[in-house]
């Protein structure tokens, strides 16, 4: 049998590996990937924590979260999709000024 | 010693496996013949009748004769996707009948200890998993299309894609109205649920409680799996070959196992959705799989009518098809489902 | 038999993200973030949530992940050379400097953390496992959250109807 923090600890080293690659990649779609990791591994600490409590609420909360980010992933493209016809490129040092 | 040996339950179920799984290969092949036999006769003319009695060794000739041949890879191919597409599409369309039931609990006479059930697993979420593993076939066709390299595949893979996608939506709700009627999510329940005869002669079928539904799931997985009238990205006067152009050998035969699979797949969860599965009349317990073949070749033999008598879709038809008419219709296919199961109760 | 089943999945989780986050193509990196969440979806088999698995297999792998797929297909995004994976590398420019550095001590921090928790096992009772069965989880969704359901209904039709409009072409 698995104890309840293996889980919870490989939920956090996928949470940290997202979070790096939303500071280290320099690609707008590589970086909402890293989110959709993020989204993943919190995902998991609440299937795992409502096993472990013997309640249904966390699958619950994994079903909203993962309708959310679908939403947010379509916007979020959406958006990337809109910067690259002005731009021409997907890197985010090139959105760092306001002034268009 | 005698710890390696697995119990005969473990045997019957891995055999088990091994004969879906034959059985799956071998009906792709019998639909290969079907397919050109059927086109013949239709087109009044003989279809292949020199290798084996009427043909019936053909499909192994073509296998042989792809075995042969070259496997292509263009340059400029992702070598990485370009072989992983097919595999995709094949891993996809054999999962998915895993859960398909095809006959009641047997002991094989005697021989185990409990009855197993004829399918390979039984899961809860059955008719979930069979959607999931449907959403990912996409992925095989897309990655042809991509790692081609070639504006053809690409098309023709988009194309497809756009196409199960959409066609996908019709599909989940034809299943939510029969699984509310059923009230479990298990094919083997679903089955199960309509044995018994109205007036002792109709069977309780859901296809006669649902017509319009049966009718959108059946246009739904058409064009799920990509076949006339909803073909066109591999149609052959438009594109080449849509999003297997460059494949050859036996990549391009592993996309037709897959498609020819994929279309068994649909037929037999079309027959323990709505034709009762396994269930007939007169036979015993142990022989009703008899009558799961027998459906699900009727509807297999239905797949290829259709394919060579209608005419193509154009890709926009298709489209606003999909979107503007089948799904409101499988949307109020639903409602009335709900109220007539609130009221009848 | 959990156990190693939980390894194998654990380690083809993190080492499939790792590859998302360290590898340039970026087609490459969807696909091998789809092989992270089977994973995942495996996880969840195993933690006696089927429904969770399947709805994580039908909406992220079969859905969203079709959706960037297109938008990488769409955007023809060129292959980048990723952050070479040595001390070197990651104290470059100033701002990854400090992200890479926060993020391997977010890990140690959460490693630490958590292992200092004794053993906590799962309970083993029928009833804590029976939470998963289909027919719970729709009755409290419909119940005790349906605001949030309808809401998140909502939320859905705005996002649709948001990309679209954002992601037009101006005439």
């Amino acid at each position: 049998m698995v104890p309840l923090n293996y889980y919870l600890i490989l939920s956090g080293i996928l949470f940290s590996i997202g979070t790096a690659g939303v500071f280290l990649r320099r690609n707008l779609i590589t970086v909402l990937l890293s989110v959709e990791i993020m989204l993943n591994a919190v995902n998991l600490s609440f299937v795992a924590i409502g096993r472990y409590l013997g309640s249904v609420d966390g699958q619950i909360i994994t079903f909203f979260v993962m309708t959310v980010a679908a939403a947010e992933a379509a916007v979020g493209l959406a958006l990337v999709i809109a910067l690259f016809r002005h731009r021409e490129t997907l890197s985010p040092d090139a959105y760092t000024s306001l002034k268009w | 010693m005698s710890a390696l040996i697995p119990s005969p339950t473990i045997i019957a179920h891995l055999a088990l496996i091994f004969v879906v799984f034959n059985m799956l290969v071998m009906s792709a092949a019998f639909m290969v013949w079907l397919e050109r036999k059927v086109c013949a006769w239709i087109q009044d003319r003989h279809g292949p009748n020199r290798v084996g009695f009427e043909g019936l060794l053909q499909p192994f000739a073509d296998v042989f004769k792809l075995m042969m041949k070259e496997d292509l890879r263009p340059k400029a191919a992702d070598a990485a996707l370009f072989a992983i597409a097919p595999i995709i599409s094949c891993i996809t369309a054999f999962a998915a009948f895993s859960v398909v039931p095809f006959g009641t609990e047997t002991t094989l006479f005697g021989l185990l200890d409990e009855p197993i059930p004829l399918q390979v697993t039984d899961v809860n979420v059955a008719v979930l998993v069979i959607f999931a593993i449907a959403s990912m076939g996409v992925y095989g066709i897309v990655l042809a299309g991509w790692a081609s390299n070639s504006k053809y595949s690409l098309l023709g893979g988009l194309r497809s894609a756009a196409q199960m996608i959409s066609y996908e939506l019709s599909y989940g709700m034809a299943l939510a109205a029969v699984i509310m009627l059923a009230g479990s999510l298990s094919l083997r329940e679903i089955v199960l649920n309509q044995s018994g005869y109205w007036f002792g002669v109709i069977p309780k079928w859901y296809v006669f409680l649902q017509p319009i539904g049966f009718f959108i799931f059946m246009t739904a997985g058409v064009a799920e799996t990509n076949r006339a009238p909803f073909d066109f990205p591999e149609a052959e006067q438009e594109l080449v070959a849509g999003y297997h152009t460059e494949y050859s050998s036996m990549s391009f035969a592993l996309f037709f196992l897959a498609e020819y699979v994929n279309m068994v797949t649909v037929s037999a969860v079309a027959t323990s959705l709505y034709l009762g599965g396994w269930l007939g009349p007169f036979l015993p317990d142990w022989l009703q799989w008899i009558y799961f073949l027998i459906k699900v070749f009727l509807i297999l033999f239905f797949y290829v009518w259709m394919r060579w008598t209608l005419p193509r879709y154009r890709y926009d038809q298709l489209m606003e098809f999909g979107w503007k008419w089948l799904l409101p219709v499988s949307v109020v296919n639903l409602l009335a489902t709900v109220v007539l199961v609130l009221w009848i109760g | 038999m959990d156990t190693i089943a939980f390894y194998i999945f654990a380690a083809i989780a993190i080492l499939a993200s790792l590859g998302v986050i360290g590898q340039g193509n970026p087609m490459h990196s969807v696909m091998l973030l789809i092989v992270s969440f089977g994973a995942l979806a495996g996880l969840y088999i195993l933690l006696q949530a089927p429904f969770t698995a399947v709805t994580q297999i039908i909406i992220y792998a079969g859905a969203i992940m079709v959706l960037f797929l297109f938008v990488v297909m769409l955007l023809n995004v060129p292959r980048e050379e990723p952050v070479p994976v040595t001390a070197a590398g990651m104290l470059g420019p100033t701002a990854m400097k400090i992200g890479a550095v926060l993020s391997v001590v977010l890990a140690i921090e959460v490693v630490w953390g958590l292992s200092r928790l004794g053993p906590t096992w799962f309970s083993q009772d029928a009833e804590a496992a029976g939470v998963s069965s289909v027919s719970r989880i729709g009755n409290v969704l419909f119940t005790d959250h349906a605001f949030a359901f309808e809401a998140t209904s909502i939320l859905i039709l705005v996002a649709m109807v948001g990309a679209v409009v954002i992601a037009r072409r101006e005439h």
